[in-house]
């Protein structure tokens, strides 16, 4: 049993790292209506701004806030540049030029920062919290519990500005209809702007974590395929949506991993490694049958 | 009355390439109600998007007059600044924000406005006591509610950004006659009370004509035939072409494409 929770906590917790990736997406879905593909680019583009910063011989605080003013930089051009032309463009528009803008940015991050794997520590430890292991004798990561943390904090803090501030009523408001949006004076440059720029910091926040656990790296980029199912599963448009669908996925991956190989063995025979790999799309095509909007997206409401 | 509203022969090209409106011009008083009246694509919309310069969205342009409100230029101010200025354009088809409350969407309306608490919910207050529908259905997304109840929602949202005129279009679209009554009776009701000046574009000439004190008439992207509302209800080809009456009073369909009446001004 001990074994069980012990598997079900390190899901969860790395489960709110998928979550982290996926938020950004969900920001910029809701502003704008367009999935994101450049965000996988960003969190790279983000995680070695920072480290860049850091060789340079920046404390880490400074770093954070000279990574963020360039993702912020990123976010403004963006909009200026790109989405700007976009305006009552058709949402495959708008992918596409995301697509275009992910190329851009992966291009764009080794040509400033050099393309070699950087060490990245925030000084944070990876190791088992003594009481917990005492107590309990299971194993939970501090360094996962703090970024779990961080997680959620940024999490309530973004679900609390999109619900009950003026600027997060436009945002919503921008992301149902540009041109209804833009004729009751809401500046859409601005909002954009604004938006790319928070999904710029969730960026950031993602590619510190990712890339302290894991190096910064290319492969920082393909974080972006584990957000997918998380998105499919807790809806494109719901920040908690992204949480919760977090939780779901990474709990699920690693308790199959434990769980199914020795069953499917006992009846098939042979070995069945690595079904933590695919396990989570196959999850969230279940749900794409069953609830395609997500556990908590908006449904499309069709007027018939 | 003084001009307050004023197009100046204007010219809007879409694309660089379809010429729209050739040679538009029209006057909105102070505290009047003017409508905007032709059939599909007389280019009515066009004209009120020139106003509220929506049109650069869609790739239109303002290529060749001017527009002017309280006797300055605006034809270069993005919608932000009109808004702010005191024009706003409730736009065709409603446009509510479907996933928002009924509620949320009138807030959104008040957001170039910097206000109080107070004084947002007082305006809220003020919406709703013209809407009382909306007040029952404040909680509902809009999406979910019904035709009459967004165009009440989208008039309600122009309203929170406290204009000086409402560019109307088109409130009567796919709205049951009594509803459509309703609107327009709101919307004189606005006028009268609250001071704002309505340019409203319609296809329903006979509900615009009855509240509105002017109209132009647009055909092909010109002004056809302007007057006082009374003086244009009244007029033969205004009858004949937008209302269905004849001289013989209404008219058979099976009479509709041999025309009596030529368009005299397309000769």
């Amino acid at each position: 049993m001990q074994f069980f929770f012990e598997v079900l906590i390190g899901g969860l917790l790395s489960g709110i790292m998928y979550s982290l990736v996926a938020l950004g997406f969900v920001l910029i879905y809701k502003a704008s209506g367009v999935f994101n593909f450049a965000q996988g680019a960003m969190v790279y583009f983000a995680a070695l701004s920072l480290v860049g910063c850091l060789e340079k011989g920046a404390p880490l605080w400074l770093a954070f806030i000279l990574a963020f003013v360039i993702m912020t930089l990123l976010g403004i051009a963006t909009e200026k540049f790109v989405l700007r032309k976009m305006v009552n463009q058709s949402p495959i528009a708008l992918f596409m030029a995301t697509i275009g803008l992910a190329f851009f940015i992966e291009g764009l991050a080794p040509m400033l920062w050099g393309n070699q794997v950087w060490p990245l520590d925030i000084g944070l430890v990876d190791e088992p919290i003594g009481w917990i292991l005492d107590r309990y004798n299971i194993v939970v990561s501090s360094f996962d519990l703090t970024a779990a943390g961080l997680a959620m904090a940024l999490v309530a803090g973004l679900a609390l500005f999109f619900q009950y501030t003026r600027v997060g009523r436009a945002l919503r408001a921008v992301a149902d209809d540009h041109q209804a949006a833009l004729s009751i004076g809401i500046p859409l440059q601005h909002i954009w702007a604004l938006v790319w720029a928070v999904a710029g910091f969730v960026a950031l926040v993602a590619g510190m974590l990712w890339g302290s656990r894991n190096g910064v790296q290319y492969a920082l980029t393909f974080t972006a395929l584990k957000a997918l199912p998380v998105l499919i599963l807790g809806g494109f448009t719901s920040v908690p949506g992204a949480i919760v669908g977090g939780l779901i996925i990474g709990a699920s991956e690693k308790l199959a991993e434990i769980y199914i190989p020795p069953v499917l063995t006992d009846i098939f025979g042979g070995n069945f490694g690595g079904i933590e790999n695919w396990f989570p799309y196959v999850l969230a095509l279940l749900f794409l049958l069953v609830r395609p909007e997500g556990l908590f997206g908006e449904r499309h409401i069709d007027r018939v | 009355m003084s001009a307050y509203l004023s197009i100046n022969n204007i010219e809007v090209i879409y694309d660089h390439v379809i010429l729209v409106l050739k040679g538009v011009s029209l006057e909105v008083p102070k505290g009047g109600i003017v409508a905007l009246l032709g059939a599909n694509g007389a280019g009515k919309t066009t004209t009120l998007k020139a106003i509220s310069n929506l049109l650069r969205a869609e790739r239109g342009e303002v290529t060749k007059g001017s527009i002017e409100f309280e006797g300055k230029r605006v034809d270069q101010l993005t919608p932000n600044d009109l808004v702010r200025g005191g024009i706003i354009q409730v736009m065709e088809g409603r446009h509510c924000f479907a996933h928002l409350t009924v509620e949320e969407n009138l807030l959104t309306g008040a957001y170039t406005r910097k206000q109080s608490r107070a004084e947002l919910k007082r305006n809220l207050e003020k919406v709703y006591a013209y809407f009382p529908r909306l007040k029952q259905r404040r909680g509902s997304q809009s999406g979910y509610t019904s035709g009459g109840e967004q165009q009440m929602t989208a008039i309600g949202r122009a309203l929170m950004a406290n204009p000086q005129t409402i560019l109307l279009d088109e409130p009567s679209m796919g709205l049951a006659p009594q509803i459509v009554e309703e609107i327009f009776e709101i919307v004189r009701d606005l006028n009268q009370r609250e001071k704002v000046s309505f340019l409203l574009a319609e296809q329903n000439t006979m509900v615009a004509l009855r509240y509105a004190d002017f109209g132009y008439i647009l055909e092909n992207g010109r002004v056809v035939m302007e007057g006082e509302a009374a003086g244009l209800r009244d007029n033969e080809d205004v009858k004949e072409f937008y209302l269905g009456l004849s001289s013989h009073g209404r008219k058979s369909f099976r009479d509709v494409k041999h025309y009596r009446r030529r368009k005299r001004w397309l000769a």
